[in-house]
Parts: C-alpha cells; sequence; structure tokens
C-alpha cells in the first residue's frame, strides 16, 4: 500500500480526503498534549481566554515525551499514549479549538468520532510504545507550553518530520477502524 | 537459555566498613543498570515471540504494526535509550537477606536511573498530581519482598506502563464458578482492555490467596519466561488454552485486527480462603520489559533477561 504524505496545520478540505484505511506520515508542525493539557485548554477556551498556540488546522499529538535538555530540548522518546483516556475531554476540545488531526494510539469513542465528523478532523494511530520511531522523525522543539505541568504533560511545540507510516483508522466519515475490529472481537469472544 | 555476564565488583570494598553484605554502592549501580537493561532491550524471549508473531501474519494492517514495533525495538538497543516513552514505575522484587538500607539504595538508584538514562518522571502524587521529578513519592518504587535464608540477593525490575497497567482487574469468584469463571474472567478483561494496553499483550493471571495476594500474583508471573508452563497441570494447560482462545479473538497487533492479540497467559497462585477464589489479572504490552540481577556477598552480581531458575 503506498504511504500519502500529509503536511500539519492543514485546511478542513484535506482533512475530510482522508479515508479510514489509508497509510500516511507527517511532516510539518505538532502540538502534543494529554491529560492536564486538555484540561488547562479547556479551562482558557471556556473562559473566552486565549491560548498560548494555535490549535486550529493543527495536529493534536497524544503524547507525553522523554526530553533531554543538552543547551536546547531534545525528543528521546515520544511514542503515543492511550487516546480513550482523552475521550471525556476531547469531544468539547475538538469543537471549540478546531484541530484538523489526532494522532495517538488505540482510538476514541463514539462521542468523539462524531465531533471529528462535525468538525473535519482525522485521528491517525501510531503504534504504541514505538517511541524511538517517533523521536527521530520529531528533529526539533519549536516551542514548550505550561513546563509547570510536567515533563509528560506539558505542551511541546515541535516540528516533525515523516512520521510514519500512520494508519488514518478514524475519518471524518464516521468511520473508525477500532470500533469495527472491536465490535468482531465481542461478537466472537461470546462464542469462546 | 540464561544470558548474563559476570562482572567485577563495582566501586566497593569486599568488606564494607559495617561488616555488612552488599554496600549500598553496589545496589544503586545494580538498579541503574536493571533499569536501563530493561527499558533499552526486550528480553530475547519476547523478541522471539514478536517475531514469530510477525511471520505468521498474513495481512498487511498487523504486519505493518509489528514491523514498526521491531525496528523501534532494534533503534533503542542500538542509541541505548528506553523503546517505550512510557517507562513506567519501576516494580522490584526481591529475594532474600533485605534491610532498610538495602531498600534505600533502591530508591536512590531509581533516582539516578531516572536522570541518567534518562526515565520519564511518572510518578505523582495521586491527590495534587504534583511530579516530584525523580520518580520516588510516597511508598515509591513498589517493592515486593520475599525474604530468604540464601547468601545471595535476587533482586527484579518489572518496568509497568499506565497503558497496561490501568486495564488490571480484580474479581472475587464464587468457588463454584471454578476454573471455567476464571477462564471467563480473563477472556472479559482482555475483551475490555482491548486496543488500550498495546496488545500484543502477556496476561499475567494471579489465582487465590487474598485480593491482595491476587493482583501481587498476577504481576509476578509477569516475570516469568515466555512458553514456561505453570507447575500446576491444570493451570498449565488453562495457559495454553487461553492463549490460542484470545489469539482467536482477532483483536490483533494494537487493535486493529490480526491473529496476535496476546503473546503468553502466565498464571500463579496462592491457597486461599475456602469460601474465596480470587482471580486478579495483569496486563503487560508488547514491551514486556524485565531484568534480573543475583548479587553475591563477594560483590560479584549476574545479570539476565530471562531470569534464574
Amino acid at each position: 500500500m503506498s504511504v500519502r504524505k500529509l503536511n500539519s496545520p492543514m485546511g478542513e478540505a484535506e482533512a475530510r480526503s482522508l479515508k479510514a484505511g489509508e497509510l500516511v506520515s507527517l511532516s510539518g508542525e505538532l502540538l502534543t498534549a494529554r491529560d492536564e493539557a486538555h484540561l488547562r485548554i479547556l479551562e482558557l477556551v471556556r473562559s473566552g481566554r486565549e491560548l498560548p498556540f494555535r490549535l486550529e488546522g493543527a495536529a493534536v499529538y497524544h503524547c507525553g515525551p522523554i526530553m533531554r535538555r543538552d543547551g536546547e530540548w531534545k525528543v528521546v522518546a515520544a511514542g503515543p499514549t492511550t487516546s480513550a483516556r482523552l475521550d471525556r475531554l476531547a469531544p468539547e476540545l475538538i469543537r471549540r479549538c478546531r484541530p484538523r488531526l489526532i494522532i495517538g494510539k488505540g482510538g476514541m469513542s463514539t462521542q468523539t468520532l462524531e465531533a471529528m465528523q462535525e468538525v473535519g478532523c482525522a485521528y491517525l494511530a501510531f503504534p504504541g510504545g514505538a517511541a524511538v520511531l517517533a523521536a527521530e522523525a520529531l528533529p526539533e522543539v519549536l516551542e514548550v507550553h505550561w513546563e509547570d505541568l510536567g515533563m509528560p504533560e506539558a505542551v511541546w511545540h515541535l516540528r516533525v518530520e515523516n512520521l510514519g507510516p500512520l494508519v488514518v483508522a478514524m475519518d471524518s466519515h464516521g468511520r473508525s477502524l477500532f470500533k469495527e475490529v472491536e465490535d468482531a472481537v465481542r461478537k466472537r469472544s461470546i462464542l469462546l | 537459555m540464561k544470558r548474563y555476564v559476570t562482572r567485577p565488583r563495582i566501586n566497593s570494598p569486599r568488606v564494607n566498613p559495617d561488616g555488612k553484605m552488599y554496600p549500598s554502592s553496589l545496589i544503586e549501580e545494580t538498579v541503574v543498570r536493571l533499569l536501563r537493561d530493561s527499558e533499552c532491550r526486550l528480553p530475547p524471549d519476547v523478541h522471539a515471540a514478536l517475531r514469530r508473531a510477525l511471520d505468521r501474519e498474513t495481512e498487511e494492517m498487523p504486519r505493518s504494526q509489528l514491523m514498526l514495533v521491531l525496528s523501534n525495538v532494534d533503534r533503542a538497543k542500538e542509541l541505548s535509550v528506553p523503546m517505550c516513552q512510557d517507562t513506567g514505575l519501576p516494580v522490584f522484587f526481591l529475594r532474600g537477606r533485605c534491610d532498610g538500607r538495602i531498600l534505600e539504595s533502591i530508591r536512590k538508584g531509581v533516582a539516578r536511573a531516572t536522570e541518567e538514562i534518562p526515565l520519564r518522571p511518572n510518578t505523582v502524587d495521586p491527590v495534587s498530581r504534583e511530579n516530584l521529578g525523580s520518580n520516588l513519592g510516597e511508598g515509591m518504587p513498589p517493592m515486593h519482598l520475599e525474604p530468604a535464608d540464601q547468601d545471595h540477593l535476587d533482586l527484579a525490575v518489572l518496568p509497568k506502563g499506565a497503558g497496561s497497567e490501568n486495564w488490571s482487574a480484580l474479581r472475587m469468584l464464587n468457588p463454584s464458578e471454578g476454573m471455567e469463571g476464571v477462564r471467563r474472567f480473563v477472556i472479559e478483561c482482555v475483551v475490555n482492555a482491548g486496543s488500550r494496553p498495546c496488545p500484543p499483550t502477556v496476561v499475567g493471571v494471579g489465582i487465590g490467596g487474598t485480593a491482595d495476594m491476587a493482583c501481587a500474583l498476577a504481576k509476578k508471573a509477569l516475570l516469568r519466561r515466555l512458553g514456561s508452563r505453570s507447575g500446576d497441570t491444570v493451570l498449565a494447560e488453562l495457559e495454553s488454552r487461553l492463549l490460542s482462545e484470545i489469539n482467536s479473538l482477532g483483536l490483533g497487533p494494537m487493535g486493529l485486527g490480526g491473529s496476535t492479540t496476546c503473546l503468553d497467559v502466565l498464571m500463579e497462585k496462592a491457597h486461599c480462603h475456602t469460601a474465596s477464589l480470587p482471580v486478579a489479572v495483569s496486563l503487560n504490552c508488547w514491551a514486556a520489559r524485565r531484568a534480573f540481577a543475583r548479587i553475591y556477598p563477594d560483590g560479584r552480581v549476574r545479570f539476565s533477561q530471562g531470569g534464574f531458575d
């Protein structure tokens, strides 16, 4: 299967053109965000305050990296974290902030999928734990926000170069590969 | 197959000034090495199991996931960096004669390894979520002690990431449900966890004891070599049966479909109350990390990632 090259930030039309099952690789920029960052982002946007970074059109990476500071910050290991943990917060974040790509592992809920469908956003899966390969595709730290949240929870604004292959696992047309597999697994498990 | 190296004493006098065995600096050094080995190199049996999984899978999706996982493992080893950014909580198992000084040396080793390897500082206060940055804190790191009258000290570490740990489960079964109840519960846990614990997983199961013991046994099972079987013939059979049943579910690597959902099922048991049948499940992600050290009184240390018999 051929690997389609993507650049982020990206526009709505391109995000909507992504179809579940496609393989892609990503270049451009991304922002890491996990539990604490999601909470703070929502706290700020709910009260009408501005974020110190731009989420519209952005790629949000569910990742808490290991970073090392040798003069400047370097990414040591940066695989995806379990996206499902963010299902409580993601639908509102997607609707309010309009990111175009979410990168993570394990997939997200039907509620999150609905928000992605509404806004025009796709979910790209990278294997959990493939942290060294991911780090090699993240050659530069552009900025770090909210370091007070601790290394894994801070928002790392990173340059990304050919991260992939990533699987388009949830698309803006309501399809989720994870959901399809999970439904089949539940059916089979009843027979065991 | 045993893989280990013998190496000389590290910065330690043959007899400690206070006359005690296992000088603090030796323990600390051993802990740093154990963490480096376990975080940066996959145990050979786990690596081989992933290779076999790749050979077995025919579809492109599971193959692509396993190929990324395997090349990531290779890069981590080459660069001597952690294979996964979730370097986990380092869960320690000690057997031998231990005292507070040894435990303190382990804590020092963890803080040093966090800085030197580096590990991600994962340990936070559960209430305030404050992160001290050292992977230390109240009750941390977790240590399971087994006093034994032996001259050497056995030290094992199982770095446990949250992706898999968050799917741990305990159920107090009715004894009449028997091993069929255990089998059903294990399958239910794997199905509920789905893609989230980073399959293919290793499934640790603790049966019997008290509630807390069952959880500890499930964790301890994860130290066993893949392919090894329980000494209890009924459990040994159940391990093999569950392995093939779980792999027939079709969840596959990373939950994207395929015939490898689990690398092995390992069970440990303890006797329990006649009115109880506790069963606990502890899943490990494909990065089933572990390392062992055996420290001798003369300062020699043997290292292994497969364990000692």
